[in-house]
């Protein structure tokens, strides 16, 4: 159970390196960028890849009405997201530490565990539905208002991962640093809760062969 | 497989039998028919693939070469022969603004007042340790003389500082080992002072300016730090010593017969002129213990500020001069044959070329058997109590070359020496020790100067070589009476030199001054930052633009973004306002200028930077609603970017306003 405390102790720490290092990236490459513009989204914030491009994107942007990328203020989820996050490392550091000292059973890194995917999850529904509303909700006086074939107004949506082909950009959406980060600290509890898991089992075969 | 093979051997000897018949070709001289060689589809198609740069490729090299007459400094890449840029430095360029822009006006001010042209000859980069370094690039006003700097990071002039006493600014710009020192000597000898005073009273009574501007190492000011006053010679060309004889520069003369008039014949008498080596480092050791006199001159000094965007002239009132006979040791003559104009050094620094343009031969001196000739005091007398040294005491060797009117050497850094023929038409690459000549080629045609990138330092990089031609004639589609100039580009990697490209070049290139493009390459500025324009007229955020009276002056304070002037409808102009434009480009993005001209501006338009600012001057004449736009196709809303300024009669009382978008 120690060595399963040590995972759940150590995993939670791995996603304060969203506060230094970006979760997701968008990059917009066209003919005339051959260097791509692109879009480094923190969670605290969103910042440009080169030190002019959120200045850029939104200078492109104006001309088919988007509105310009929000600045921290603007978002509740920048002021909101750093506090989950430090909330969940918190209590993610303490139950592995109560674990540690055989106050808690590996059922509560489970617990930990699943409740992050949760917040992961309504992380990502909520980022997608801001890019829903960024990519369609667009300036009716805009200067080029472009129109689908079948004659429904022309989404500017980013893909939430992968690439996406739009007008003469190809935009390409993908996890960065602080999401692997993210990802090698809650796989660090999901292992802490299986070898708990495993260390419980074993010890209970181990007592039930005791009984016998 | 055994076709190829075959194949590829007539090639190769037809490529030998071709270069056989080019050394005999050319070592006739008189016949024409050496084009033939080289010109062949045998070796087309290698030298096809050593010039090709790819689309979306980068070129090897940077080439600077200088405009000549049209005051300006061009920008090609090597080996593709492809023009970048061209980067106003003497002259007015319309293009940009440069000198028609109130910011850049005072860039071209002189004792003379505003000089809107001059004539640009030697680009040298500058160096540490005898190495180029990429800073800046220093360039030679020949007529009006000044030297200018330009930066190598936004590839705009920075500075130029005009020269007093000197006249032909000619056996420039060169610059010392550790930039310490540009070199900036006088080839038309005049009065100093300058005074009213017959002409043919030259002999004796007119001097020679050699002038030691200094460099800041950090920001790269200038400062002429001292002039050394010479005979009344003509001082062609310098060029520093490096290594061992670093602290002394090497210029060639002419007319040493001090003839003021028909100066073909009469400068071409003496059948040999001098190559006068100065002790610098003596000179300056002289001046800094309080050495030299101070003289009453007026010269300008303008200086470019890239964060105030603002050119500014200052008039300096003093050059601190020096009579060379006062400090023994620093100035010798080295006899040389037949009125040298190139004189070159070669990268270990010992050896120093003179070319005598009007003998075949080319004249080689040793730096240490200069030295050793001053230990021992062997003195051939005196020209106006500077020491003449031997000529056979300091001579290393003679290099019979076959050609005709030996002008300029570069090197490759391998040991070997290229040396242009202006005369007989030609490349002659000979081994430096030797003297002896190892391979020729035609150039096309009147070749002047030629440039190995690196070829005047310590570490030349010896791929290419560039040959600038005077005369062009048939090699492109003719274009009238007045054709650009040519030049060609020679692989020099191998044993024997090989023509692989032919390009036009603009304005008459002189010498020029190449570097590796990794150099440079990631140095270059892509934009001015905004929240650095300290511009006294900067508008930094839109909100800030404004339209303000004082009397009849009106500035507009204006900013641009794609694709909009803010603001862009203005009232209350009123004819005989002087009207001033104010413009700052609020874009941050690499390679998005805007433009700015207006209906009847009597000066050029202004192309304006990210995060620049740039003014121009209107004076309205006629009442009327006149547009303004951006000349610069900056979106696909540039033909939107427009606005009008609405002009009332002088007695009007119509208020100052402006907007955008209401």
């Amino acid at each position: 159970m120690k060595r399963a405390s040590l995972f759940m102790i150590i995993g939670p720490i791995f996603l304060l390196g969203l506060f230094v290092f970006p979760l997701w990236n968008i990059e917009l490459g066209a003919p005339q960028y051959p260097e791509p513009l692109g879009l480094d989204i923190y969670i605290n914030g969103l910042k440009g890849q080169n030190e002019f491009d959120i200045q850029n994107i939104d200078g492109l942007n104006h001309y088919i009405g988007m509105k310009t990328l929000p600045k921290a203020q603007d978002m509740w989820e920048f002021s909101v997201f750093p506090i989950v996050i430090i909330s969940m490392v918190s209590l993610g550091f303490l139950i592995g530490l109560l674990g540690y000292f055989k106050q808690l059973g590996f059922q509560w890194f489970l617990g930990w565990f699943v409740l992050m995917s949760i917040l992961g999850i309504l992380g990502m529904y909520d980022f997608n539905a801001w890019m829903i509303d960024y990519g369609t909700n667009l300036d009716p006086n805009a200067i080029m208002k472009l129109q689908n074939p079948d004659g429904t107004p022309m989404s500017y949506k980013p893909p939430l991962f992968g690439h996406k082909r739009m007008l003469n950009f190809d935009a390409y959406s993908y996890p960065r640093l602080g999401a692997y980060l993210m990802f090698v600290g809650m796989s660090s509890t999901l292992i802490a809760s299986y070898i708990g898991w495993r260390h419980v089992s074993s010890a209970k075969r181990i007592n039930k062969m005791k009984m016998a | 497989m055994n076709n190829i093979k075959s194949n590829f051997k007539l090639k190769q000897m037809k490529k030998i039998s071709y270069s056989v018949m080019a050394l005999f070709a050319a070592a006739t001289l008189f016949t024409g028919c050496n084009q033939q060689g080289s010109a062949n589809g045998a070796l087309s198609s290698s030298a096809a693939e050593k010039v090709y740069v790819a689309p979306g490729e980068q070129d090897e090299y940077y080439a600077f070469l200088s405009g000549g007459y049209s005051g300006n400094l061009t920008v090609y890449g090597l080996p593709s022969g492809r023009m970048f840029k061209e980067i106003p430095v003497f002259s007015q360029f319309p293009t940009s603004g440069y000198g028609y822009s109130e910011e850049t006006k005072p860039m071209l001010n002189t004792s003379f007042g505003f000089v809107p042209w001059d004539d640009l000859h030697h680009p040298d980069i500058s160096q540490t340790n005898g190495e180029l370094d990429g800073r800046w690039i220093f360039v030679n006003g020949n007529n009006t003389p000044r030297i200018a700097r330009v930066s190598l990071s936004t590839f705009e002039t920075e500075e130029i500082i005009e020269i007093p006493n000197s006249a032909g600014n000619h056996s420039s710009s060169f610059i010392t080992e550790n930039t310490e020192y540009v070199i900036a000597g006088t080839r038309f000898s005049v009065p100093v002072p300058q005074r009213d005073m017959p002409i043919n009273e030259y002999k004796g009574n007119f001097k020679g300016a050699l002038s030691f501007i200094s460099v800041a190492p950090e920001t790269g000011r200038l400062d002429i730090k001292f002039q050394v006053l010479m005979p009344g010679f003509n001082y062609d060309l310098s060029h520093p010593g490096r290594g061992a004889s670093h602290g002394w520069h090497f210029f060639s003369t002419y007319n040493t017969e001090e003839s003021n008039s028909l100066m073909e014949v009469n400068a071409s008498q003496n059948d040999k002129d001098f190559i006068a080596a100065v002790n610098w480092k003596k000179i300056e050791e002289y001046v800094n213990n309080g050495g030299g006199t101070k003289m009453a001159a007026n010269y300008a000094h303008n200086v470019y500020n890239d964060e105030t965007h603002m050119g500014t002239t200052t008039m300096k009132k003093e050059v601190l001069t020096v009579d060379p006979t006062e400090v023994p040791g620093a100035v010798f003559f080295l006899p040389t044959p037949k009125s040298p104009h190139g004189c070159d050094v070669d990268p270990s620094g010992e050896y120093i070329i003179g070319a005598g343009k009007l003998s075949a031969d080319l004249t080689v001196h040793s730096f240490t058997k200069m030295l050793s000739a001053i230990e021992g005091e062997k003195f051939d007398g005196e020209a106006y109590g500077i020491p003449i040294l031997k000529f056979e005491d300091v001579m290393a060797g003679v290099v019979r070359s076959g050609g005709l009117g030996p002008l300029h050497t570069e090197f490759d850094g391998k040991g070997n020496a290229y040396t242009t023929f202006f005369i007989s038409s030609e490349v002659v690459k000979w081994q430096l020790g030797s003297w002896e000549v190892i391979d020729r080629k035609p150039t096309y045609y009147s070749v002047g100067h030629l440039m190995i990138p690196g070829g005047n330092s310590r570490k030349p990089f010896g791929k290419y070589v560039v040959a600038m031609n005077k005369i062009t004639k048939d090699r492109y589609l003719p274009t009238g009476p007045e054709m650009e100039h040519s030049a060609q580009i020679y692989d020099i990697s191998g044993e024997k030199m090989e023509l692989i490209y032919d390009f036009p070049t603009h304005g008459e290139p002189h010498y020029a001054a190449g570097c590796p493009a990794e150099l440079l390459r990631d140095n270059s500025k892509k934009i001015y930052r905004l929240d650095e324009n300290k511009h006294p007229y900067a508008v930094t955020s839109p909100d800030q633009a404004r339209v303000e009276r004082s009397g009849k002056e009106v500035h507009i304070y204006m900013s641009t973004i794609r694709s909009h002037f803010t603001p862009d409808n203005i009232e209350g102009i009123k004819v005989g306002d002087k009207v001033y434009f104010h413009i700052t480009n609020h874009e941050q993005d690499f390679d998005v200028p805007h433009g700015f001209s207006i209906i009847g501006q009597n000066t050029s338009e202004l192309l304006i930077m990210p995060g620049q600012t740039k003014t121009s001057i209107w004076e309205p004449k006629q009442v009327g609603v006149w547009p303004f736009y951006c000349t610069d196709f900056c979106s696909a809303l540039h033909q939107e970017m427009q606005g009008y300024v609405r002009v009332s009669p002088a007695s009007s009382s119509l208020p100052l306003s402006w907007s955008l978008g209401e």
